[in-house]
């Protein structure tokens, strides 16, 4: 592997202007595939959900999967799209062994959403246009797996594996139109873009939006151009950038890559990149060449796609909240601080939030609990904190014990693990691990007696009027108590005795 | 007539994975203008009120549910395969990712 010369992003970013452009590939969570019935299922055994349609058999009709052209026009419809009132599938030809027709059924002068927007929110507020070129509907391929050589990329391998489960599922391509004017800001915008699209479809609920699983592939565009020129410099294609993070690292590292190329004089070659993980680089594919002339014509299997606008209208009302305007009513509604909010939303937990304060709770027990309990236990145990199993029930059964006295937070503590480890319901688990505090007086005034006979200094300090200072005496309860004593109740009891008022 | 040269042809040829002797790619050069002048007698007979199209049949939203039909097993799936492994097709290695 050849490495590149690269200049420092800031330098970069004085001499040139990036242009991005993005083709995202969305898969859609449908039940069966684009053109044929066998089941979109991942992670099944090889060649087991396909059919003759899927393996490109001779004679076979595709036939379009309505609950697919439907997710297609809400996608649409969430990106501000026009929806064209009739479209049609074209044939994509090329050879390549994961597409067994030989060829891909997609969209090409007909796609079915155009002219779109989406408005993203920079971490600081910034709100960015992007400018949707397109959305259209196509099958995914199927799945190559590269055997032999010593790194299993595809350089040196000695011959690939074929599992074609994939192949026929139903894909969404959105493809933006070029990005300009964000500076140094284009590798943030970059991810910031990615992460929406993947917020959007999850929203609508057409895709798991699942970016390890390939739900959810960038292929990043990354341009440079002098300040100040409007032409558009050459471009790189960076594929298959299948993570957040990647898609910022990427887009950074081919901007200071193209830099590096121009300062030298040199034009850039046109071509498709691959993105490493491991050194955060990018390689050279292949340059563009007769291999992209696709010879693209009208699919004759298939009948155009006619949208009403009645049928449209039906499916615009069944969007949900668009996740953007959700996120700004929710932090208006619970009337958490910007810094607050945005650590529920980086913590992944707004949805667990909503779902907490709709059982019964306080916007800001709810945020105790998850912010301060289940996520870190969910970081422990590197799951999602929804993932973890704490049912909404539960934080408002634990929080209301702590409210009532009956445990104190210590407790409830211990208790959640216990739910965490399958013990029961939280009123089983202080049942059964003898958590309730202990507000017999008769034992605590004992512990007082205690403890303030092994202070006598703090005693004094407290009669004295200094009542700040009972935070010692508790503390001794408390230690002697284990804990189960209720901070409140001792705290009363030991000013009563020194006949103090609080 | 159409102008379809020998170096289209090769071209077209490349593209489609076929190996054409050199006595091929003229022959071929020649039959496919006349191929192409005799599809384009189509535009000709239509006038500009008839609109294109890509479908022969006046037919729209041709839909399947999305509800789970038959697969095949992966023995069947392999059945015509000349190369297998792993319950998978077994292909040449071939570097140009599409």
């Amino acid at each position: 592997m050849s490495t590149d010369e690269i200049l420092s992003f800031e330098e970069a970013m004085e001499k040139y202007d990036p242009v991005l452009g993005f083709e995202v590939h969305v898969e859609l969570n449908t039940k069966t595939k684009m053109f044929s019935s066998a089941p979109n299922v991942f992670g099944d055994e090889p060649n087991t959900n396909v059919n003759e349609v899927d393996l490109g058999m001779p004679g076979v009709l595709p036939v379009v999967n309505k609950t697919a052209v439907e997710s297609s026009i809400k996608i649409g419809l969430a990106l501000n799209c026009k929806i064209a009132e009739s479209c049609r599938f074209a044939r994509k030809n090329y050879f390549y062994p994961d597409t067994p027709k030989n060829f891909q059924t997609s969209q090409y002068d007909e796609p079915i959403a155009y002219d779109g927007y989406l408005d993203i929110e920079l971490e600081d507020g910034t709100v960015f246009r992007v400018e949707i070129e397109r959305a259209h509907m196509e099958e995914d391929a199927g799945k190559l797996t590269h055997m032999g050589g010593a790194t299993g990329r595809i350089q040196g391998a000695d011959f690939s594996l074929v599992d074609y489960n994939r192949a026929g599922v139903p894909l969404v391509e959105i493809v933006t139109k070029p990005i300009e004017g964000a500076g140094s800001r284009a590798p943030e915008l970059a991810k910031a873009y990615v992460a929406a699209i993947r917020e959007i479809v999850k929203n609508l609920g057409v895709s798991d939006a699942k970016m390890e699983r390939g739900n959810v592939r960038c292929d990043a565009n990354v341009s440079l151009r002098p300040h100040g020129r409007e032409r558009f410099g050459i471009r790189s294609e960076t594929k298959n950038v299948n993570s957040l993070r990647a898609v910022e690292h990427a887009v950074r590292y081919e901007i200071q890559r193209h830099a590096a190329v121009l300062d030298s004089g040199n034009p850039v070659v046109q071509e498709t990149r691959h993105w490493h993980e491991d050194t955060r680089t990018t390689t050279s594919g292949r340059p563009k060449s007769d291999a992209d002339d696709y010879r693209y014509f009208p699919e004759p299997d298939l009948v155009p796609v006619v949208a009403s606008r009645e049928w449209v209208e039906e499916l615009r009302a069944t969007l949900p909240e668009p996740p953007a305007e959700r996120r700004k009513r929710l932090k208006a509604d619970w009337g958490y601080s910007d810094l607050e909010f945005r650590d529920v939303v980086n913590a992944g937990v707004l949805d667990e939030i909503e779902e907490t304060i709709a059982a019964g709770a306080s916007a800001s027990v709810a945020r105790k609990w998850w912010m301060g309990e289940i996520v870190g236990r969910a970081k422990a145990a590197d799951v999602d904190p929804g993932q973890l199993g704490v049912e909404a029930a539960t934080v408002v059964e634990l929080s209301r014990m702590v409210e009532a006295g009956k445990i104190n937070n210590k407790m409830a503590s211990q208790v959640l693990d216990g739910v965490l480890a399958g013990e029961g319901t939280p009123e089983e688990i202080v049942e059964a691990r003898g958590l309730a505090v202990v507000s017999d007086d008769g034992p605590l005034l004992e512990a007082i007696d205690a403890a303030l006979a092994a202070q006598p200094g703090v005693a004094d300090k407290i009669r004295a009027g200094k009542v700040q200072a009972v935070g010692a005496i508790v503390g001794g309860v408390m230690k002697a108590t284990r804990g189960q004593a209720d901070a409140g109740r001792v705290k009363e009891l030991i000013l009563e005795k020194l006949g103090v008022t609080a | 007539m159409a102008a379809i040269n020998r170096d289209d042809v090769a071209h077209l040829a490349r593209l489609a994975h076929i190996e054409m002797s050199a006595e091929e790619l003229d022959r071929m050069a020649g039959e496919l203008a006349v191929i192409v002048d005799s599809v384009k007698s189509v535009s000709e007979a239509a006038g500009d009120d008839v609109p294109a199209t890509s479908h022969p049949i006046p037919l729209t939203n041709v839909f399947r549910d999305d509800v789970v039909g038959h697969t095949f097993t992966a023995e069947q799936a392999l059945s015509g395969a000349p190369d297998s492994d792993d319950n998978r097709f077994k292909v040449p290695a071939i570097l140009d990712e599409a």
